[in-house]
């Protein structure tokens, strides 16, 4: 059955992603009071406790995703929710989940910064997201919904990647995706199915005792562990990319953009607005981490210019011009201050970045 | 009458290492009361019989290596984050005893609010709480317990109140709190306190068993490293200084009607 | 019936802090005038002194290198008849 077959809801995407969480088999949620998440929190304190999980507010953002740490190592599916300045204080604690290969789903609805910032939706956690966002090498999964459905559709998958890399993933939204209403349907969502973790900390008799740590003091033990982490982002890179195109196959301008950007990218592909005089096609990641670089680099040798579309002073653009290695032009045009794209200003934008050989210029 | 002499000799094992110890030297300073507190743990787990059943939080600090002693389930935690794993851990498997092993600056700075939280909800855990006044792995900085007046790396002429504050009560701090179940303070400057604080540590799990509740363990241990003294000095330091400022004793117990609370 | 304890020090993991020698009251123990191989001076056993079979150098050992025996040997008893 697909998400269209199933029985239509209205849910805020904060909440599907809830819904979601819990057929996923979600047992613990850890969460703290942050605006534009709070109806997620507010939906797992309702839901959770009744359908055979456990919610705890704590007493921060750090102390849920260590909270989090307790309960994957307990052998639990797990999931912490915040935003933007809550997810900067997770960082210890996510580097901590990579480094004890302790599977763990974050929830990230972006709100503006750097500080205290404003609550209005935003892009701009995608370096801290990507990059590891905490210290030492290792990476987070990172899936960018687009939509209140995908919202709940990627949280659902986010808990099996994690079971399958032992890895901590993020879903990586904003306040707009949050915080709308849109009709949704899990009526398409297998029954949850976590496997076996022979590994945790079950207290169980009979068997010999076990050790989740990231201290490896020797060289040689951190360097296999090291490689070992490598190893595993390999794999992610060559099994787990995801991503859509939409438009034509022999567009002249290719859009790059994920979530509440790459929605409004859509509507410019789908209607073109009178008198764009290019041809425009959409490439919209959806794992921004694997991100699907060799999959955008194909588009290099046949389009005029890539330009991302990011509600950012431009992070993921870096990841376009790394994919595409001077293959072909790489813009950007950029929506700061917590404003959402809209089509005609993207439209424009395309337009003047093109008729004349001018840099990116914020709109 | 017998020409057979019975001359049979029966020797009794009367104390041995704890079976949960594991057959490795330390590597915690002579005369440090991590040592002790380790065996005591040990000991405690194999007298109540549940090694396989706990599981261990680990804190950052000297401790940091304390699951290569203890054989039970153990993970690491981030520097002060036990409380908030501990609370992790127990929610999800609430029939284990789930305990966290912390030094003073992981309970009462980083960890402060962590701490405090875990025991306000009355997380079922135990904290076992080694306060030693100063911070031993990082080379002898001061800690959130460190007495007025005491040298250390970052008081190098003494800890001023003034500017740097008066040690903290963990034990009358968390008192005021409704949840906790069982606050005590024990020393292991003394075969007597040893064995008192051995008492209150059994207590401690048992009451866990029994959902009795939230309960913490602190124990003032001797650094001789940081506080330059010999292990016996270190000892009478406990004894003459140290817990005049943290009196030793129960400070809270909700089941204390006829039970032995030494 | 004679009893006596047995004290032996594990001096694998003795680390010559001395608390079994300070809280020993009869005197039992001492620190070797010589370093071991680790270039520790371990606890050590006066085989001349009785050990009162207290358990103080077990309590307060902070390595668990104390072992505590009791022996005990029946005396034979010259008034016994089959």
């Amino acid at each position: 059955m697909s998400a269209k077959e199933g029985k239509q809801v209205l849910y805020s995407g904060n909440e599907a992603a809830g819904e979601a969480a819990i057929r996923a088999g979600c047992r613990f949620y850890a969460g703290y009071p942050i605006t534009p998440q709070n109806r997620l929190t507010a939906y797992m304190a309702d839901q959770l406790p009744l359908r055979g999980g456990v919610f705890v507010q704590a007493e921060s953002e750090l102390a849920a995703i260590n909270m989090l740490y307790g309960a994957s190592a307990a052998g639990a599916r797990c999931m912490t929710s915040s935003s933007s300045p809550g997810i900067s204080l997770k960082q210890e604690g996510i580097s901590y989940l990579a480094g004890s290969e302790l599977p763990a789903v974050i929830i990230n609805v972006q709100r503006c910064g750097p500080g205290l910032g404003n609550i209005a939706p935003s892009q701009g956690d995608y370096y801290q997201a990507t990059r590891g966002g905490g210290h030492g090498d290792y990476r987070c999964i990172v899936l960018a919904p687009a939509g209140v459905q995908e919202f709940g559709d990627l949280t659902y998958d986010a808990f099996d990647l994690a079971d399958r890399y032992r890895n901590p993933v993020m879903v990586l939204s904003d306040g707009m995706i949050g915080q709308m209403m849109e009709p949704v349907s899990f009526d398409h969502l297998p029954p949850a199915s976590p496997p076996p973790r022979p590994w945790a900390l079950t207290g169980e008799p009979g068997r010999d005792r076990n050790l989740i740590k990231s201290l490896r003091l020797d060289a040689a033990d951190m360097e296999g562990f090291h490689r070992k982490l490598l190893a595993k982002y390999a794999e992610a890179q060559e099994k787990d990319v995801r991503f859509e195109t939409s438009g034509p196959q022999d567009a002249e301008v290719l859009l790059v953009a994920y979530g509440t950007s790459a929605r409004i990218c859509g509507q410019v592909v789908e209607k073109p607005p009178p008198g764009l005089p290019f041809r425009v096609a959409l490439f919209r990641p959806i794992t921004l981490w694997p991100f699907p670089g060799r999959q955008l680099a194909e588009w290099a040798g046949r389009v005029r210019g890539m330009v991302a579309v990011e509600m950012n002073a431009g992070q993921m653009v870096d990841d376009v011009r790394l994919s595409v290695a001077g293959g072909c032009r790489v813009e950007l045009l950029s929506w700061l201050g917590g404003r959402v794209p809209e089509a005609a200003g993207i439209a424009e934008g395309i337009a003047s970045l093109f008729a004349s050989p001018r840099e990116a210029r914020a709109q | 009458m017998s020409t057979e002499q019975e001359t049979e000799l029966t020797a009794k094992p009367l104390y041995r290492r704890p079976a949960a110890m594991h057959e490795v030297t330390t590597h915690y300073c002579a005369g440090c009361g991590h040592g002790t507190m380790h065996r005591v743990l040990a000991e405690v787990l194999d007298e109540l019989g549940i090694r396989e059943r706990t599981i261990g939080v680990a804190p950052v600090g000297c401790a940091v290596l304390a699951y290569n002693y203890v054989d039970i389930d153990w993970t690491e935690a981030a520097h002060g984050r036990p409380p908030a794993v501990a609370t992790g851990l127990k929610r999800m498997l609430p029939d284990r005893i789930v305990f966290t092993y912390q030094g003073d600056g992981d309970l009462a700075s980083i960890g402060m609010a962590e701490t405090i939280h875990a025991a306000n909800r009355g997380e079922n855990i135990t904290i076992i709480f080694i306060n030693n006044a100063v911070y031993g792995m990082t080379q002898g900085q001061m800690a959130p317990t460190t007495l007025v007046g005491q040298r250390t790396a970052t008081t190098p002429r003494g800890r001023d109140a003034a500017t740097e504050g008066h040690p903290i009560r963990m034990c009358e701090l968390l008192n005021q709190l409704h949840a906790p179940a069982f606050l005590v303070r024990t020393t292991v400057s003394s075969p007597k306190h040893v064995r008192q604080a051995k008492r209150a540590l059994k207590k401690a799990f048992q009451y866990q068993m029994e959902g009795v509740g939230f309960s913490l363990v602190e124990v003032l241990s001797p650094c001789p490293t940081y506080w330059r003294m010999t292990p016996v000095e270190s000892c009478r330091h406990i004894d003459e200084a140290v817990s005049k400022v943290f009196p030793l004793g129960v400070i809270r117990d909700v089941k204390a009607d006829d039970r032995e609370t030494d | 019936m004679s009893r006596r304890f047995e004290v032996r020090i594990l001096t694998r993991f003795c680390k010559g802090c001395a608390l079994c020698v300070e809280f020993c009251e009869e005197g039992k123990l001492y620190i070797e005038q010589t370093p071991n191989k680790q270039g520790i001076q371990t606890a050590a056993v006066r085989a001349d002194v009785e050990c009162s079979g207290c358990m103080k150098c077990a309590a307060i050992c902070p390595d668990a290198a104390v072992e505590i025996t009791r022996v005990e040997q029946p005396v034979p008893s010259k008034t016994r008849s089959d």
